[in-house]
């Protein structure tokens, strides 16, 4: 298993290699004058070319990528043309709000989509199974910035029950940073109020974040429940008179979350890459918002440095789901 | 889907004249059982009837709009922010436009690009694809690497940056957007073709000394088009999708060329008082993407065998 997991890691090496080539040869191939655009209207010819060779841009695309990459691997990222801090500084500041959305959002779409998934596989071809994959279809077609809106009007503007954005109070201190999840630091202090209100600004986009995973899980549960649920040793447990409610929770769940598991996974790092929208809807100060930012300014150092930093979490994600194939399903072996 | 058509057919050549009857008999039955099929679940209609009216809208919706003079770009001032009534179903927008008649015509751009932006890619990771796993080798090696990549990278922001650096333009966005989306064609499409290429009538083909290229297109490809079409009927929605997101964080499509979720991005910040600024296009959006999806999955139960529950 170690063996295992060393040879994926070691094999992301090429993978994130790859990414950064073809993000850079993508910034470099397009049309559009980042410098030009980071030096304002007014910047006279000198003034964009001194901030050209300020950073760099002003070399052969070879030596922009060799002094990226090597800067990359002593955990350097870049400097943004624009905001002229480092990359890396940013990312930090933004990943927590990120994480802990898209977190949020699976663990609302896992608590609920794998038990609609199982209900619908039971109830298969009677009302609550038509009922749900109905619903189930119609999540998936709604346009999370879409949900994100109608949620805004309803909760934060008419009912006004929950903040119209944004991930805390202005007026109010955030908790000590531990995790950079404001829900968790919040718990840590033992401050319960900051808990409260974290909790009332994730709420919202979260919600609209998890609409299509849950239905997507609850298609895959359903399916695969269907399948196991076809073995002959839940024939076998139903001849021995185990009660429907035993043979469901005991034995069906387990064996068909296993092929969910990879759907979660996968949706995982989908979400990570389409915060975008919704931290657009709600003002929420993560990465999605950030690479927003980046791109509308040609600012291609951050762009770059969001892409690889998703892709890594994408991976890994992968990872750990094929690690823990082995802990729920012990038949799987890792070659 | 049926037997004998797998068999005979790519053959190319029938000995016996009643044998082609018969394949095309065995093919007619293998469709008309399809469409009673399609026909038997609601679902799959209520799709279709939605992609019908969707598509109707969108090539006449222009014709029909009640006020074609909001849709050039035209304002009416006088009529800001009017709420829905009979004569503007939908309201007016921060313009006094008819928020109907851009949603009509916002149809045309949105199934346009969503259609466009499939086809690219179809074509696009049908060739790599086939190339790939019909070849095989460094060449195989190579395509999936880079398809692998491309998976790997966030879709959305791919596509955003792509767009953001090719300019505003409904063109410049489908390219944009298409150019992410291939990898999961090709993947299909190269996963049928290795499945196919050691079939008999592949070797037959051979045998009589067809070039490859004309094994690979005449042969193979007709043979493994119904997953193709059912993933690009579910694609369709998403693309839509897609569209309407790159609209509503502002790269894409300009105004005045209405679009939905342009649209819904501008009428933002005029929500909680002129609300159906916002809601109407949303509304369209999701009719539309949710006609698409019902469609799709209808066409995969009848389609795919595998996925039939």
């Amino acid at each position: 298993m170690l063996r295992f997991i060393i040879r994926r890691i070691i094999m992301l090496i090429p993978v994130l290699f790859g990414l950064t080539v073809m993000m850079f040869i993508i910034a470099r191939l397009l049309p559009g004058d980042p410098v030009a655009l980071a030096a304002g209207p007014n910047a006279t010819h000198e003034e964009i070319a001194a901030l050209a060779a300020e950073f760099g841009m002003d070399q052969p695309m070879i030596v922009q990528y060799w002094t990226y990459a090597s800067g990359l691997l002593q955990g350097d990222f870049g400097v943004s043309i624009f905001t002229r801090r480092p990359v890396l500084t940013d990312i930090l500041t933004y990943l927590p709000a990120t994480l802990e959305l898209v977190f949020a959002a699976m663990a609302l779409s896992i608590a609920l989509g794998i038990p609609l998934g199982l209900m619908t596989a039971v109830y298969r071809n009677r009302w609550p199974d038509y009922l749900a994959r109905v619903l189930a279809l119609a999540s998936i077609s709604m346009p999370r910035f879409f949900l994100g809106l109608l949620l805004q009007l309803c909760f934060a503007m008419w009912l006004m029950t929950f903040p119209l954005g944004g991930r805390f109070p202005i007026i109010y201190e955030y908790p000590p940073f531990v995790t950079g999840f404001l829900t968790l630091d919040a718990l840590i202090a033992g401050d319960l109020e900051s808990f409260w209100l974290a909790c009332r600004h994730l709420a919202l986009p979260a919600i609209a974040m998890s609409l299509s995973p849950l239905a997507t899980i609850m298609r895959m549960m359903r399916a695969s429940t269907i399948e196991v649920l076809q073995h002959d040793y839940v024939t076998t447990a139903r001849a021995v008179g185990l009660s429907q409610r035993r043979i469901v929770f005991k034995y069906v769940a387990k064996n068909a979350v296993s092929a969910t598991l990879t759907v979660i996974g996968l949706y995982f790092g989908w979400l990570l890459g389409g915060t975008v929208l919704v931290e657009t809807v709600f003002d929420w100060p993560g990465l999605g918002l950030y690479a927003t930012q980046a791109i509308v300014a040609q600012d291609f150092m951050p762009v770059i440095g969001v892409a690889l930093v998703i892709g890594l979490l994408f991976v890994l994600s992968n990872l750990v789901i094929d690690v823990l194939y082995g802990v729920i399903n012990p038949k799987v072996r890792y070659a | 889907m049926s037997e004998p058509s797998k068999q005979v057919s790519p053959m190319g050549v029938a000995a016996d004249p009643m044998e082609d009857i018969a394949v095309e008999s065995a093919r007619r039955l293998a469709w008309r059982r399809a469409v009673f099929r399609f026909r038997q679940s609601s679902l799959s209609m209520l799709g279709l009837a939605m992609v019908l009216a969707v598509l109707f809208v969108a090539v006449f919706g222009s014709a029909l709009a009640p006020f074609p003079e909001h849709i050039a770009g035209g304002v009416d001032t006088g009529n800001r922010f009017m709420p829905p009534s009979l004569a503007h179903p939908f309201g007016t927008n921060e313009l006094g436009q008819d928020v109907l008649s851009l949603v009509m015509a916002g149809t045309r751009v949105s199934v346009l690009a969503g259609l466009g932006i499939v086809l690219i890619a179809t074509v696009l990771g049908t060739v790599i694809g086939a190339v790939a796993g019909f070849f095989g080798g460094w060449l195989d090696e190579v395509l999936m690497r880079i398809s692998d990549l491309q998976l790997t990278i966030p879709g959305l922001i791919f596509a955003m940056a792509v767009a953001a650096a090719l300019g505003a333009g409904l063109f410049n966005m489908v390219i944009a957007i298409s150019l992410g989306w291939w990898p999961g064609f090709a993947r299909l499409v190269r996963g049928e073709v290795l499945a196919k290429r050691e079939e008999t009538f592949v070797v037959a083909a051979y045998a009589i000394g067809a070039h490859p290229l004309r094994i690979l297109f005449r042969h193979i490809l007709p043979n493994i088009i119904s997953p193709v079409i059912v993933k690009m009927s579910l694609d369709i929605g998403f693309a839509i999708l897609t569209v309407a997101s790159l609209g509503f964080v502002g790269i894409g499509v300009r105004p005045p060329t209405p679009e939905w979720g342009t649209l819904l991005s501008i009428s933002r910040s005029y929500m909680p008082d002129f609300w159906w600024t916002a809601v109407f296009p949303g509304l369209a959006m999701f009719f539309a993407i949710f006609g698409f999806n019902l469609l799709g999955d209808g066409l995969r139960d009848v389609l795919d065998p595998r996925a039939r529950r």
